[in-house]
């Protein structure tokens, strides 16, 4: 086994409320990343994904507070505050964020901006500067004449492109995607899908997959760490996750979205709605809307191994094991 | 079922958008273009039944939709609805026939206005249309209507305002406000697209079992698993056209226009021993001001021959394909 790249370690992101209550966005979230590997971090909105991955970068706004570890290569990079994060944000870890619109600047070319970033970080100046910029526009499938193009003249597809080859443009050895194919139609979300895919195969790129969308991950990804209510509730092959899952959750994600491959399976949503997270949680958080609660489930399920690599925080695996 | 006469019928629909030249155009008399929005669309829809209109971000699904609405105003075709052309009808004459065409929009953060309680938003339509009689029974049919989008008891509901209320419950209230006129057809533009994944299922089999009672439904979605599962058929569209056409589980067992296979072939599945090798189109859908000459596919397309340049195909039964299943290629060989 090699060592991780990343290790997220008992992470915690609070963040402070107008009425001065307090909401506790990421509970306890542990993570870790290997040099090559996909993993698919999934869930429904406000489960805390994105906010993980927020922390990760560092790029958290100012209204919250964060505890735990976030390591590069064994060493935590979170204690040190925006000190010890800036020599490693965008190049050890980036991320491509969902509207492409919003993370390019719109008066602004794309080769520019993706020159401003060589030039920001000391990687390459002037004509290098620009003949680095070309390459990363043709290696995320942008043709180098297109970098004089501003990012309203690019499609929905071209832009989430030059935001992947932004990203890409310190070398880093984790990509993280935010819902990076949401707003995409289904033949272009197939052609990012399959660019994430070929950058992951020929770079060594690591990948957190960050996505409500599970036949996504399941497309694309090795790994999945199901969240919900800001914990991650279980983790493991995808495989797995999807033919002997651990946590109701993650069967009734499986079962909500309807499936070319099993079109006379009945498709049924999970009733209620997730807990509000600006007040302790009584026991189990998925409790209210599980269709397997029982007794034990008042008390708050710990993340234990229900497999190789795999586990769960779900009493049901408690008789199991026992 | 087909003996049934069909509640929409729309033939040959084209409607164009002229694109806004600017002055120095105007004043150097460069021609004025168009957007081929929608060129030559038939549909039929029939009571009890969802058809899915399917297709890409530009492809005219939506221009359809609101031509059958009325939103705006085709170049030439009919569109009837219940025996009478709807295309020739000035507002006057609309009107009646509105309250049976409703629609219900992809958002519903935006559609539902934030100053309403779920009430007023699900009576108003009563009040605009002059229906619904005394104040007790508008009160009767509005929880009526809250009732067959499964929010009961209406109690819990009728005082919130939309805020209050998650991305489902909104896109049942507004489902609801378009139930509470008794619509014979219903248009829903992406219905589930901008809700969470767990809160879908739940709004599709609301619609579904209105579609059970009787409602048509025409269903606009770029979502092929979400239309196979609950559509009866489904019309794949490009560029203006409908390239494919046929009973649900037809065009997706067995797909017989290259745009269709390849639309399918890339739909992620959920079980990753499923993965499959997707045929990717390269590009993107052409710009619909400059149509490609001959079959509207063709530069885009693994198959595409010389012939494919210069004639357009029309919609056909290829030889392969079961009864009422169509689809516009030249390569397919006809029924003989």
């Amino acid at each position: 086994m090699t060592a991780p790249i990343l290790q997220v370690e008992d992470l915690h992101v609070w963040f402070d409320l107008a009425d001065g209550g307090e909401l506790h966005a990421v509970q306890g979230v542990g993570l870790s990343l290997e040099p090559g590997e996909r993993l698919g971090l999934v869930g429904e909105s406000g489960c805390g994904k994105t906010t993980t991955a927020l922390a990760i970068m560092g790029l958290l706004p100012p209204s919250a507070s964060v505890a735990g570890r976030v390591k590069i290569d064994g060493r935590d990079i979170l204690a040190g505050g925006e000190a010890a994060m800036r020599p490693h944000r965008w190049v050890d870890v980036a991320i491509v964020f969902q509207g492409a619109m919003n993370a390019l600047n719109p008066v602004r070319t794309i080769g520019e901006q993706i020159v401003e970033s060589l030039e920001l970080h000391d990687r390459a100046r002037g004509a290098a500067a620009r003949a680095r910029t070309a390459e990363l526009l043709e290696a995320v499938g942008i043709p180098a004449g297109r970098a004089a193009r501003y990012p309203h003249e690019l499609s929905g597809g071209m832009r989430q492109r030059a935001a992947i080859a932004m990203a890409l443009s310190c070398d880093p050895r984790v990509l993280i995607a935010d819902e990076p194919t949401t707003a995409l139609d289904v033949m272009v979300q197939a052609q990012i899908l399959e660019l994430l895919d070929s950058l992951c195969r020929d770079f060594g790129l690591a990948l957190v997959l960050v996505t409500h969308d599970l036949p996504v991950v399941a497309q694309l990804c090795d790994r999945c760490a199901v969240m919900y209510a800001g914990e991650i509730v279980e983790r493991g092959p995808l495989e797995e996750l999807y033919h002997a899952p651990g946590h109701p959750y993650s069967r009734m994600l499986f079962a909500a979205s309807p499936d070319l491959s099993g079109l006379d399976e009945p498709v049924v949503s999970i009733p209620g709605a997730p807990p509000r997270l600006d007040r302790p949680i009584d026991g189990c958080p998925f409790r209210p809307r599980c269709d397997s609660a029982f007794a034990a489930c008042t008390e708050r399920p710990q993340l234990q191994e229900v497999g190789a690599g795999h586990a769960a925080a779900c009493h049901l695996n408690d008789r199991v094991l026992a | 079922m087909s003996a049934q006469p069909a509640l929409l019928e729309i033939e040959d629909l084209v409607v164009r958008y002229p694109v806004h030249r600017g002055l120095v155009a105007a004043v150097t008399r460069q021609p004025r273009r168009t957007v081929h929005a929608v060129e030559g669309v038939s549909l039929s829809l029939r009571a009890g039944e969802m058809l899915a209109l399917v297709g890409e971000s530009g492809c005219g699904k939506t221009t359809t939709a609101q031509a059958v609405l009325r939103l705006v105003d085709p170049v030439s075709g009919s569109i009837r609805f219940d025996g009478r052309d709807l295309v020739p009808l000035g507002s006057r004459e609309l009107r009646p026939l509105r309250r049976r065409i409703q629609v219900v929009y992809q958002d519903p953060y935006e559609s539902l206005d934030p100053r309403f309680r779920v009430r007023a938003v699900v009576e108003e339509p009563l009040l605009i249309h002059g229906l619904g009689g005394s104040k007790a029974e508008r009160a009767a049919r509005v929880r009526e209507a809250l009732a067959r989008v499964e929010l009961s008891p209406a109690e819990l509901y009728l005082d919130r305002f939309p805020h209050e209320l998650s991305g489902g419950q909104r896109q049942r209230v507004a489902i609801a406000a378009a139930l509470v006129l008794e619509p014979d057809v219903l248009v829903a533009d992406e219905p589930v697209s901008m809700l969470d994944v767990s809160v879908r299922a739940g709004v599709l089999n609301v619609l579904d079992g209105l579609r059970r009672a009787g409602l048509a439904i025409l269903m606009i979605t770029h979502d092929l698993s979400t239309a196979a599962r609950f559509a009866q058929r489904i019309a794949v569209m490009y560029l203006g056209r409908i390239v494919e056409e046929g009973p649900a589980a037809e065009v997706v067992r067995n797909p017989q226009h290259p745009y269709t296979k390849a639309l399918l072939s890339v739909v992620p599945r959920r079980d990753p021993r499923d993965r499959r090798q997707p045929q990717i189109l390269r590009g993107e859908t052409p710009d619909a001001v400059a149509i490609p000459s001959g079959c509207r596919f063709h530069p885009r397309c693994p198959l595409a021959e010389g012939r494919c340049t210069r004639e357009d195909p029309a919609l056909a039964r290829p030889a392969s394909a079961a009864d009422g299943h169509r689809a516009a290629c030249l390569l397919l060989p006809a029924r003989s």
